[in-house]
């Protein structure tokens, strides 16, 4: 029965083969294939919800090799939660690429497929060079997907993007290698626990090796001053591709998480580089507010609301307040879901305007343009932070939690800032309109794709307080690392 | 010998570092050949440097650790299918832009429409 852990990997990685094997004209058998395996995905995740819910600790041994010298997948409340989330972003982004963004390159449901398989692996994985593994798999799909679709654009953000992250790569390994040397072990829990007990230059070796994986980390996150890749490439890519990689940053802040719960949460490491952490997410924030004014199309404006996002949950995370992880948790979610409904959300208005596009210049009346309006109001007032929405109850907790004088400042700030953008992107594009429409009406596939995104935001409105006791019992088994530790290495610890 | 090898992956990664910055894709492509060489010696080497001994256990009095040299093979594998990656990318960007600059233009024609 607990085979089932394995379940995320293994049902997008086999879907993945099948796609890449079958022939290339049958669109129809591709699609449903996809969807097939994103529903088959979402049903096992929200399994695995049920059964990291009581709190115990679900250790897969890769080939039954004992714990600290084969790879171990582990299934707590955190993993389960960003399993179950990263399932419930892929369906309708699924749905929205499949209504005819998929037929624009080949492969496309191919690399989908590998995406969610390497993002769901890294959420799963208890073994640090494993992590790097999926980090690889998710990144090659990545590249391929972000290219789909063609155009110069695309390749020039592109190229940045695989670049960049194949640096990334090098340092991550680099980490990996001074963590090895130092303690002789990459599994996350013996780590956590010889951690403690280096003295003298080991030591000193693994603050570098910490140090360097919160740049790693960092880059996938894109927190200052390693964000500047995220605009061109989210914006560039096509929407369906766009909303999936909404959680790709969250993976990165998994990391920080999952890496600092587990090794650096007590002991003498206890906060290394959170310092510095705390005041690169703090102009992380304040750069995507400048950031969000500054952008001249809908699309880059929601890549620097997701670089906000990012920069509100790191800084959270780095003060290192016990009650602040459960609404920071709340907001992860909350802003991965909204975020990816505006890059849907952005595209539509782009069909609509014909050859304008997203570009917030008066344009052309948008065909069906009450019903998106509309839609868009609701996304903006949640990814703002104002009432009665998730965004809302998200950025209330967060402030409750943390009182520091300059965090409310840049968060208020942030909120202002993002409300000034949406109010003059939703004017310029619904209301100053010149003449009529070369666009295409939405279809109503595309809207429900956007509308299960959306209306998640209400959902989580409205069962805030069982969704906010959810995320602090999530906190509340993070921090207390020695239950995992103690599940994956048995008696041992 | 350690001295030796600490020398070779300064000299690859320094290279390796000065070439990524160039703003033309094939320097490019070679830097990140020459870090991801640099970074597998140095992972190769974190197991502790011995020489003339078996990855075996049982097969020598002080066998040298085999763990790293399985990540170095992972190591390999995932960086020349990424080079790869970047060649074609890197093919397809002058195919679109009719330059090998990274940032798609050359700097001259800024002005002019991009």
């Amino acid at each position: 029965m607990s085979h089932w852990i394995i379940a995320p990997v293994l049902i997008p990685a086999l879907a993945g083969l099948f796609l890449l094997m079958e022939v290339r004209e049958r669109h129809r058998m591709r699609r449903w294939t996809g969807l097939l395996a994103c529903v088959a995905s979402l049903v096992v995740a929200v399994l695995l919800v049920q059964q990291a819910w009581d709190g115990t600790h679900t250790v897969y041994k890769l080939g039954n090799w004992e714990a600290p010298f084969g790879i171990v997948l582990v299934l707590d409340r955190l993993s389960a939660l960003m399993v179950l989330l990263t399932s419930v972003l892929a369906f309708p982004a699924l749905i929205y690429a499949s209504c005819g963004d998929d037929r624009k390159g080949a492969n496309f449901h191919g690399l989908f497929q590998f995406q969610l398989m390497g993002i769901n692996g890294a959420f799963l994985t208890g073994d640090l060079f494993n992590l790097f593994v999926f980090f690889e798999v998710l990144l090659i799909a990545s590249y391929g997907l972000a290219l789909h679709g063609r155009g110069p654009e695309r390749v020039k953000a592109g190229l940045h993007y695989v670049v960049l992250n194949l640096v990334g790569s090098g340092l991550f390994l680099i980490a990996l290698g001074l963590i090895y040397g130092s303690t002789g072990t990459l599994n996350m829990a013996d780590f956590a626990v010889k951690a403690q007990a280096l003295t003298g230059t080991d030591a000193t070796l693994l603050r570098v090796a910490v140090l360097l994986l919160w740049v790693v980390f960092g880059l996938k996150a894109a927190l200052f001053p390693l964000y500047f890749w995220l605009p061109a490439a989210y914006a560039g890519a096509t929407a369906g591709v766009a909303a999936l990689f909404a959680i790709m940053t969250k993976v990165g802040i998994y990391a920080i998480l999952r890496v600092t719960a587990l090794a650096f949460a007590a002991g003498p490491f206890a906060g290394l580089g959170h310092e510095a952490l705390w005041w690169l997410a703090l102009i992380t924030l304040a750069m995507a507010c400048v950031g969000v004014l500054g952008a001249k199309r809908l699309a880059t404006a929601v890549a620097y609301l997701v670089v906000m996002s990012v920069g509100t949950i790191v800084a959270t995370l780095a003060v290192g307040q016990a009650e602040a992880l459960g609404p920071a948790l709340y907001y992860l979610v909350h802003s991965t879901l909204i975020c990816a409904a505006l890059f849907l959300l952005a595209d539509l208005v782009a069909r609509g305007r014909g050859d304008v596009g997203d570009r917030l210049v008066a344009g052309p009346a948008i065909l069906g343009g009450g019903r998106l309006s509309l839609l868009f109001f609701v996304a903006a007032i949640a990814v703002v932070g104002l009432p009665p929405l998730s965004g809302f109850v998200g950025k209330v907790g967060l402030l409750r939690t943390v009182p520091d004088p300059l965090y409310w400042a840049l968060l208020l700030i942030a909120g202002l800032c993002g409300l000034v953008a949406m109010s003059r992107a939703g004017s310029t594009l619904f209301w100053r309109t010149t003449g009529e429409s070369a666009g295409l009406r939405p279809s109503r596939r595309r809207l429900l794709a956007v509308l299960l995104l959306l209306g998640l935001s209400p959902v989580m409105t409205i069962w805030a307080e069982p969704m906010l006791q959810w995320t602090a019992a999530v906190a509340d088994q993070l921090l207390t690392p020695q239950a995992y530790i103690q599940a994956v290495l048995g008696g041992a610890a | 010998m350690e001295l030796l090898v600490a020398l070779i992956i300064g000299v690859l990664v320094s290279t390796g570092v000065y070439l990524c910055l160039r703003a033309r894709t094939f320097p490019v492509v070679m830097g990140l050949t020459l870090l991801s060489y640099g970074v597998n010696v140095f992972l190769f080497s974190m197991g502790g440097l011995k020489i003339n001994e078996v990855a075996v256990v049982g097969m020598s009095e002080n066998p040298t650790d085999p763990l790293p040299q399985a990540l170095v093979l992972t190591a390999i594998v995932i960086g020349f299918a990424m080079t790869a990656f970047l060649v074609v990318l890197a093919l397809r960007s002058q195919g679109e832009h009719y330059t090998d600059h990274v940032d798609g233009s050359d700097g001259e024609d800024q002005g002019g429409a991009q």
